[in-house]
């Protein structure tokens, strides 16, 4: 549930992009980072293993503008997609307000996109919420990879893995060309900040 | 469990007053009433400072949660005080009540001993505010 501040006007929105471990998370902050380096005000920050994997989350916050006469606070954060770090992966999903999942469009990852879902579904059960009732965006990320001969999985197969049920808006992507994360974190944005409107009235 | 308390105006007010009273008071750079999602429920600085409060929110809630689980692993339900010292600043950390965390930052002209006492005031003063 997002924090808001009744004295300075302001709300905190927490969004989580979870997925499987090399799966773009970070490549999408790092492109949001750079595109809108204007509004964001801060530095984004990383903790990092060695060899350049997310450890503990990106953390990216920025300013949206009012609503409400509100001022909006967006922070969005990346967990560590490695199995191994799961405890890591609860910790940062503490207080979400809406989840981007960033699916791994190769084919050879398909079972991975499907175990990292249920893992988000456990995971938030643990938080005492129902994935069905969080707002949500799918990202069928490295759709780019075919035009390099590299088999990836059509977008019904992604649908059908991992979108059957929670009918979620998706965007195919490309997160190193940045096909797309602009549209995806805009409809997070959206989907979140509307399902806070009610409590800011 | 996850909860967000929502605080209302007066709450935040009389919040700040005790921070002000307690701490800045006392010369502490700044300091950061957080809950353990990461977000920023009160920060009062001495005018001095420009941290980052938003980053340092965030990785404060990640480091507390690291080192809870810490805890657990040597059979401690959690450790409710935390002190990263540095060469000019240093940070203190409290638990206030399950949900919320008070972060100090504080340089060499603050004794650690005398800022614990003021923390441990103010941990308890706001601990009947919420």
């Amino acid at each position: 549930m997002a924090l808001i501040n009744p004295k300075k006007r302001e709300v905190q929105v927490k969004i989580v992009y979870y997925g499987p471990g090399r799966g773009g998370k970070t490549t999408n902050l790092e492109y949001i980072n750079r595109k809108f380096k204007k509004r964001i005000l801060s530095e984004m920050v990383t903790v990092k293993t060695y060899g350049d994997r997310t450890l503990f989350f990106d953390f990216l916050p920025f300013d949206m503008g009012e609503i409400k006469g509100h001022s909006i606070k967006i922070q969005l954060y990346t967990v560590p997609g490695q199995v191994k770090y799961n405890a890591t992966r609860r910790l940062v999903l503490r207080g979400v307000d809406g989840v981007v999942f960033v699916a791994d469009s190769m084919d050879l990852r398909r079972e991975m996109n499907i175990r990292s879902l249920q893992n988000l579904k456990e995971n938030l059960e643990s938080f005492n919420k129902n994935i069905l009732n969080v707002p949500i965006v799918m990202q069928y990320n490295k759709r780019d990879l075919s035009e390099e001969g590299i088999p990836i999985l059509p977008i019904e197969t992604m649908q059908k893995d991992l979108n059957h049920q929670l009918k979620a808006p998706y965007f195919p992507a490309s997160a190193v060309s940045g096909e797309n994360v602009t549209a995806t974190m805009k409809k997070i944005i959206a989907l979140t900040v509307s399902s806070l409107r009610k409590k800011l009235e | 469990m996850d909860f967000t308390i929502d605080f209302t105006k007066e709450q935040i007010e009389a919040i700040e007053n005790v921070l002000e009273e307690e701490l800045i008071e006392l010369g502490v750079q700044s300091v950061i009433l957080m809950d353990l999602a990461g977000n920023v429920i009160v920060n009062l600085d001495s005018g001095d400072t420009s941290h980052d409060v938003f980053s340092l929110a965030a990785l404060a809630a990640g480091n507390y949660g690291a080192v809870s689980a810490m805890a657990n692993i040597i059979g401690e339900q959690e450790f409710s005080l935390l002190f990263h010292k540095g060469e000019e600043e240093s940070i203190h950390f409290s638990k206030v009540v399950d949900d919320l965390l008070l972060l100090t930052i504080f340089n060499k002209n603050v004794s650690l001993g005398f800022l614990r006492l003021k923390v441990a005031e103010a941990v308890k003063r706001i601990q009947l505010l919420v």
